[in-house]
């Protein structure tokens, strides 16, 4: 039996924690970090919601790029996110940390009874399972008007920071200062630890059951429970993302939990590339950013995104990422 | 290897499925030390006995033991069993084998580690690879190996469970003749090595069967028909008429 460490520090050599492979995130990282400074307010504040997105489509890609399983629902965790900053915010809780907190809490909770009954679906049955319940959030959030505020929805004040005294700043200064950095920080955290999940036994696992859910199990895989896992960290990301989205738009609306919403979200992991780590990342800020560009020239920028779309699944099925990470350092 | 221990017994099982019965009032054990080959025609009831016997499928009346436990409550690391060709086709060949070693090691929960740095995980994938020949290919992705080399890989990851018992399930079929006898070798020498303690196989080949089993278990409409050594069972003229003759017949 081989016992020495050179097939293992080869192993290692080639996963994507060798430097050169982390000058992509860096640059990107790099990029958001020095972007208040070289950019407007109101591009600083798309930056802001870029980050919200992409934390969400790190959870989201977990979910399909990682375990093969397309949600076409994501949205709820989104709008759980954004509502919970909502109604913390309208009763005066305005403490950033403790409105993350809350939402994860309310989101693994949501996410743990959803989960069981969708996880037991693949494919087509799975994603249209999520989208029922995303819709059905989605009506209550529209109809419960005493509840949720109907379609008005509820209005988000900028929260507060416990290590940074905001007072004296107005709601611009907050949001592409101390808030922007804050979430930035966050992003950072937050993809650390996803890379260390997707790089462990988790992630080779949930890698075992997209590629052949019935040979993991042969190999002692528990695939029921690996899938739930997968599904409940989506959803935490996903309502962390929701809250970080809802503060600079300052409402929370039942649009969030609409199925436009989650085809968005599929649209940015295409865009980005779904089979690469780094691909939420760079989807969710060439997603924002064009996005904005285009509604500035044309009316019909949905129809211009379609056809973007079938150029990116055909000419570019890996995104973005895929067409410059060509040596695959960060593939799924 | 010692014989005669008994590691998994089966007793009167019956599997019903509708009004159809693939299996019935099967009793037999495997012991230590046996290389079983399994044999009948098509829809003999062979693929539901390996599934009863795995703990796959509940039986509809009689029960399956290993070493005295239920084997519905048993994991895969104690009965390793595959099929076909049946890989990770984007995961390559360490990374495949290393799914099993997880499993074996129970390291599956560890979250916030990192695969590629965990050295008992690697060790085994070294060490089967190293069995299997897969030593110079272990960062190939399996979906571009040969047709023989991805049988070798399905077996191999079964192999890292470090199983007691492996069950095939026709291991050598869809590939060359010339693979065939390779699988085989391998398959029996890393038995061997690994310290597994039967296998159990089902097998078509009746060249591979006579050649490799000490034991041969003829099934037929559910039921056992013979069940001895490759030579009795030769002797045997209402079984090679029966199963030999017919897949000659097919053939």
């Amino acid at each position: 039996m081989t016992t020495s460490t050179a097939p293992i520090a080869a192993r290692t050599a080639t996963t994507a924690t060798s430097k050169r492979a982390l000058a992509l995130p860096a640059l990107l990282f790099l990029l958001i970090f020095i972007f208040p400074f070289v950019a407007g307010p109101h591009y600083v504040i798309l930056m802001f919601s870029a980050m919200g997105y992409a934390i969400a489509l790190l959870g989201l890609n977990l979910l399909f790029g990682y375990t093969g399983l397309l949600s076409l629902g994501h949205a709820m965790f989104l709008a759980i996110g954004a509502y919970t900053a909502g109604y913390m915010t309208s009763t005066r809780i305005t403490n950033f940390e403790l409105i993350l907190l809350v939402a994860v809490a309310i989101g693994a909770t949501v996410a743990v009874p959803i989960g069981l009954l969708c996880i037991r679906y693949v494919k087509i049955y799975f994603a249209m399972l999520a989208l029922a319940f995303s819709m059905l959030l989605y009506s209550f959030l529209f109809k419960f008007y005493h509840l949720t505020g109907g379609d008005e929805g509820i209005r988000i004040k900028v929260p507060s920071l416990t290590a940074w005294d905001l007072s004296g700043l107005d709601t611009l200064s907050v949001l592409t200062g101390p808030l922007y950095y804050y979430v930035f920080a966050l992003l950072v955290l937050l993809t650390a630890l996803m890379r260390c999940l997707t790089s462990s036994s988790l992630g080779l696992q949930l890698r075992a059951i997209r590629e052949n859910q019935q040979k993991a199990e042969y190999l002692g895989v528990n695939v029921k429970r690996y899938r739930l896992v997968a599904f409940v960290i989506a959803a935490v990301y996903g309502v962390l993302g929701g809250v970080i989205i809802a503060i600079p738009v300052g409402l929370a609306d039942p649009s969030i939990a609409y199925w436009v919403q989650s085809g968005n979200l599929i649209f940015m992991l295409l865009l980005g590339g779904y089979t690469n780590f780094l691909g939420p990342l760079l989807g969710a800020v060439v997603f924002i950013f064009f996005q904005d560009q285009l509604m500035s020239f044309t009316e019909y920028w949905r129809l211009t995104f379609g056809v973007i779309l079938v150029m990116i699944v055909v000419f570019f099925p890996n995104g973005l990422m895929g067409a410059i990470d060509r040596r695959g350092w960060w593939s799924t | 290897m010692v014989v005669n221990v008994t590691l998994l017994q089966a007793q009167n099982v019956r599997k019903l499925y509708g009004g159809f019965c693939a299996l019935d009032d099967v009793t037999l054990s495997i012991n230590d030390g046996e290389h079983v080959s399994i044999i009948g025609p098509n829809g003999a009831g062979k693929t539901t006995l390996v599934n009863v016997l795995t703990g796959l499928v509940r039986p509809t009346a009689g029960n399956v033991t290993f070493k005295g436990h239920n084997v519905v409550n048993l994991g895969a690391v104690r009965l390793a069993r595959l099929q076909l060709v049946n890989i990770f086709p984007q995961l390559s060949v360490g990374e495949t084998i290393a799914v099993a070693a997880i499993s074996h090691l129970r390291h599956g929960e560890r979250f916030f580690s990192s695969t590629a740095r965990n050295r008992p995980v690697w060790e085994i994938v070294e060490r089967v690879a190293a069995i299997f020949g897969f030593s110079g290919k272990l960062d190939q992705p399996a979906k571009i190996l040969s047709q023989g080399d991805k049988k070798l890989l399905d077996v191999a990851s079964a192999f890292a469970l470090s199983p007691e018992i492996i069950l095939l399930d026709e291991p050598t079929s869809g590939v060359s003749t010339a693979d065939k006898s390779t699988i085989m070798r391998v398959l029996v020498q890393a038995a061997r090595q690994m310290g597994i303690k039967a296998i159990i196989q089902i097998e078509h080949d009746m060249d591979i069967v006579f050649g490799y089993s000490n034991r041969i278990i003829a099934v037929h409409n559910g039921r056992i028909l013979a069940d001895g050594s490759p030579a009795s069972i030769r002797a045997r003229a209402d079984v090679m008429a029966t199963i030999v003759g017919r897949q000659r017949d097919h053939a």
